[in-house]
């Protein structure tokens, strides 16, 4: 529900449409000389002015955010249970950390010891993952989940070709994220599904005939996107690594096992961890995530450089090996991100973050034992941290999962994930997360129950959601037909 | 119990006896046993206060770029940071949410992206920018396969040159390895830049891409019309890279100079240094290749009752709908720093931009004219070149040594290139800034003075 009435805000650039010579900022008085650009610049490469950029006072700035700000819907404005997002409370602490100075403003080609505060945050975040994750080794490199992919998959390529081998495909189940495959064929694998058995998890039948020769890599979500434990994960792994390939994990769903199961012990060879889900990192409405990679014994000589060591009490930064894959983006990763992590990782230790994994099924559990019956599941096998319904009761009033999430947002809540799993037609994907209270994770599935109670009685109203919002619902399809990215001044 | 878990131990027992269930253990029975494990080998939890103080302690023994007169840059600069900029980033509006999906509820966000695509496309030259990449770096490897793929893949051979940031050439060089696309490093002349001519003649029937970085690692003006038609006769899209986004406050877009590709990091318009991230990549084009563009992209449209709205648009190049066909991976990108820039880009204005690149032009000229001045083993390694606000300073001796000499005289005198390589001298790249004083420029001499 909507606190007021705003709902549109102008552009910045049908703001002071005239120019009147509004200042944002002052910049330091300049204290030396005077120069004219086109006196020492060659005048070919000197920018025309353009009148159409903004130049606005520093409170129409503050108002226009704010405004934009109220626009949105945010995590600590209620429930967010997009499934396999893991939208949990960020807290204000790894905020404040992430601001102090003596992180913030050093560069990352300064002589190594003068910033030895910020190698130890990413020598320690590194032996937290690996101690958590069981795995030999780290980087902390990768940008995001998908960079993390990308990075694990070129490793688990570099050590194949040390071998001599040239395996060119990479099976993905066919529940997988969409960043799986293309993070395949991005890497220059060609990836092959496999099915899903009766059980949602990957039938083993399927894995053995496809698991060939050419085979480099399986990758698997380990809980699967249907929240559901790969239980037969040592033998997937046994049979992966009897013929030569290895095992890729995505660690989107780490937070359903943290404490209560080890990668390590699964087979896996290379697995991703987002920050941005298990480790509270903030989404910032896309990014920046960081997608650290933990690798097995195998793997650790193809890490990608730079990398942190540690001699005695001192940091060191390696930055070049011919085993290693080599850089995956500048510098050392999205740093003032793994600054947060670590700030999670101490903050909840051991016991807290057994704990985090063990409310998040928790309430998962909750959601789903509340919703069945109500909602269909499809695949009725246990699952840990979230839940997958699908919307063929409410179908059959014409209502489908757009209208229920759409609905949603009326009852002030975020909807689930519906884009995925792919197996799951009409999918509603659900994952609480541990930070909030019981009573919010009650009240939406309230909500839920309401819906599919209109869904029944008054289709329509569901249909035509959201009734509430700041906008209705938004026309997808001629924002692609009559493509407009950028605000011209024709307008 | 933790404060950042919502339920308590009463909540817990009445939410397991809903469940029908005695214990936590019976949620977890379908994990194998043989991969549990009873714990995990970390120290126990700890309350704010303890958190706090040990990240200060930590933070304190860094040296920042606050701390002395710095000159630091090489593809990582500090500017101004009004503090409007961390207030509206540190708004849960905006930090909390996640990728606008969901238009009705995210038009804060989405009209942000468009602002900020409207800025950055405006400042490139071009007709369209994306939401954001990771950074420089990877927006360069997205800007070599957008080309593979624009020319329809036929053309396997991308020329890039030496003066593009080696620390990108490397990240390029990770990528491209699996792709089957092959990179040919060109050398520059004798004054640093890359001659058009030497760009014809490297340029063969196969290849897909120039990419030239201007100002380039040396901190020189390339030149880009030239370039420009060099790649048009080659039958290669040009592309250029950008590491010092200020620098567009006074030059034109590679955009509006015969360029099909602008991109690079944007760092400078408001994001902090942070040891290197998170960062803003970039990535503009003109309207006729955006499928082919990587990354994310707003476009507006209207809502049900005709009011105008933004969405997520094109998502059929992305994987989330094209799976193995995308045009990249790219799923999560750098949203915020985004909004970082676009908070920036507006309070400081299309007036105070220009002010701010002459101001970093008037000050690099500066500190080149004192060093000229100075008696003694220093000197500029292209005099006569032109440069923005970074130039190659060549010393009495090995240019790391030279910086940790000058850092003992109180000044952070820059990035040494010894260990980057490169066909240009040992030397010290000096970056400056419109926060480079002219005291901080009185220091920076007079520790060379000492140093020499």
């Amino acid at each position: 529900m909507r606190r007021r009435a705003l709902r549109t805000e102008p552009l910045i650039f049908e703001r002071n449409p005239h120019r009147a010579g509004r200042r944002g900022y002052n910049l330091p008085p300049m204290d030396v000389p005077e120069v004219d650009p086109s006196a020492v610049l060659p005048a070919a490469l000197i920018r025309e002015p353009d009148p159409h950029m903004p130049d606005v006072s520093e409170m129409e700035v503050i108002q226009h955010f704010h405004r934009l700000s109220q626009l949105n819907y945010a995590v600590d404005e209620g429930l967010y249970p997009l499934g396999s997002c893991t939208m949990k409370y960020n807290p204000r602490l790894n905020e404040e950390v992430a601001r102090l100075s003596g992180f913030s403003a050093i560069h990352p080609l300064q002589p190594v010891k003068q910033i030895q505060g910020a190698l130890r945050v990413m020598w320690e975040l590194g032996e937290a993952l690996k101690s958590i994750t069981g795995m030999a080794g780290v980087t902390l490199q990768p940008a995001a989940g998908a960079h993390g992919e990308l990075t694990g998959i070129l490793m688990i390529r570099k050590a194949l070709a040390a071998r001599g081998e040239n395996r060119e495909v990479v099976l993905v189940p066919d529940s997988a994220h969409g960043t799986n495959p293309a993070t395949a064929s991005f890497a220059g694998f060609r990836s092959v599904e496999i099915p899903s058995g009766e059980h949602g998890t990957v039938d083993l039948g399927a894995l053995d005939g496809l698991m060939d020769e050419q085979v480099a890599a399986v990758m698997l979500t380990v809980p699967n996107t249907l929240g559901v434990f790969e239980h037969r994960i040592v033998e997937i792994a046994e049979l992966v690594h009897g013929r030569g390939g290895l095992i890729y994990l995505d660690g989107a769903n780490l937070n359903s096992f943290a404490g209560r199961a080890s990668p390590g012990l699964m087979g896996a060879d290379a697995m991703h961890i987002n920050l941005h889900k298990t480790f509270s990192t903030p989404h910032g409405g896309g990014g920046p995530g960081a997608g650290p990679v933990v690798v097995s014994e195998a793997l650790v000589p193809y890490l990608p450089t730079p990398r942190v060591v540690r001699r005695d009490d001192r940091f060191e930064l390696v930055w070049q090996d011919p085993d290693s894959i080599g850089p995956l983006r500048g510098f050392f990763g999205n740093f003032l991100i793994l600054v947060r992590a670590l700030a999670y990782i101490r903050s909840l230790g051991a016991d807290g973050l057994r704990e985090m994994s063990e409310v998040a099924v928790l309430y998962a559990n909750l959601v789903r034992h509340r919703l069945k019956g109500t909602y269909h599941l499809k695949y009725d096998t246990p699952s840990l941290h979230e839940v997958v319904f699908d919307d063929s009761i409410q179908a059959r009033h014409e209502v489908h999962n757009t209208d229920i999430a759409k609905r949603l947002l009326d009852y002030g809540f975020h909807p689930p994930t519906m884009s995925f799993p792919l197996i799951v037609h009409g999918a509603l994907m659900i994952e609480p997360t541990e930070s909030v209270a019981p009573d919010e994770v009650e009240a939406f599935c309230d909500a839920m129950i309401a819906i599919a109670r209109e869904a029944e009685t008054e289709p329509e109203l569901v249909r035509s959601a959201p009734h509430e919002t700041p906008v209705r619902r938004v026309d997808e399809v001629r924002a692609a037909r009559n493509l407009k990215v950028r605000w011209t001044p024709e307008e | 119990m933790h404060p950042w878990i919502g339920a308590g131990h009463d909540d817990r027992r009445n939410i397991l006896e809903e469940l029908g269930l005695s214990s936590i253990d019976d949620l977890f029975a379908s994990v194998p046993p043989q991969v549990r494990v009873a714990g995990l080998d970390l120290p126990g939890s700890s309350d704010e206060e303890s958190v706090r103080r040990s990240f200060a302690e930590m933070a304190s023994t860094n040296t920042t770029m606050n701390s002395l007169p710095s000159f630091l840059g090489a593809g990582v600069y500090r500017h101004v940071r009004p503090s409007v900029v961390d207030a509206v980033l540190s708004r849960a509006e905006f930090f909390t949410s996640y990728t606008p999906y969901q238009p009705e509820i995210s038009q804060g966000t989405l009209q942000a992206i468009f602002e900020f695509q409207t800025l950055i496309s405006r400042l490139a030259g071009m007709e369209v920018a994306n939401a954001s990449l990771y950074d420089g770096a990877t927006a360069l490897v997205e800007a070599v396969l957008f080309s593979h793929r624009t020319l329809r893949g036929k053309r396997n051979r991308v020329v890039v040159a030496e003066t593009v940031h080696p620390l990108y050439r490397s990240v390029l060089a990770t990528y491209v390895e699996a792709t089957g696309i092959e990179v040919n490093v060109l050398a520059p002349g004798p004054d640093g830049r890359i001659d058009p001519a030497a760009a014809r003649a490297a340029l063969r029937d196969d290849s897909c891409c120039l990419a030239i970085q201007s100002p380039n690692f040396l901190g020189i003006l390339e030149d880009l019309p030239g370039l420009a038609e060099a790649a048009r006769e080659g039958g290669a899209l040009a592309c250029e890279v950008v590491a010092e986004a200020v620098s567009l406050g006074i030059l034109a877009g590679g955009g509006s100079l015969g360029f099909d590709v602008v991109c690079g990091e944007a760092q400078s318009f408001g994001v902090a240094p942070g040891c290197g991230g998170p960062h803003l990549g970039f990535f503009a084009c003109p309207e006729k290749h955006v499928r082919q563009m990587p990354g994310r992209l707003v476009g507006q449209t209207v809502d049900e009752d005709g009011q105008r709205a933004f969405c997520l648009t094109l998502s059929t190049r992305e994987q989330h709908i094209r799976r193995a066909k995308a045009t990249s991976n790219i799923c999560t990108n750098q949203g915020l720093m985004a909004l970082a820039a676009t908070v920036w880009l507006e309070l400081v204005g299309s007036t105070g931009l220009r002010e701010m690149a002459t101001s970093c032009l008037a000050r690099s000229e500066e500190l080149k004219r004192r060093i000229t001045a100075l008696a003694g083993p220093w000197r500029l390694a292209y005099p006569s070149s032109p440069t923005f606000n970074e130039f190659l300073l060549v010393g009495p001796g090995p240019s790391s040594e030279l910086v940790d000499q000058l850092s003992a005289e109180g000044v952070l005198a820059g990035v040494p290139t010894a260990a980057w390589g490169g066909s240009w001298p040992d030397g010290i790249l000096v970056a400056v800034t419109e926060r480079t004083s002219a005291s901080d420029i009185d220091a920076f001499v007079g520790a060379l003075g000492r140093v020499g």
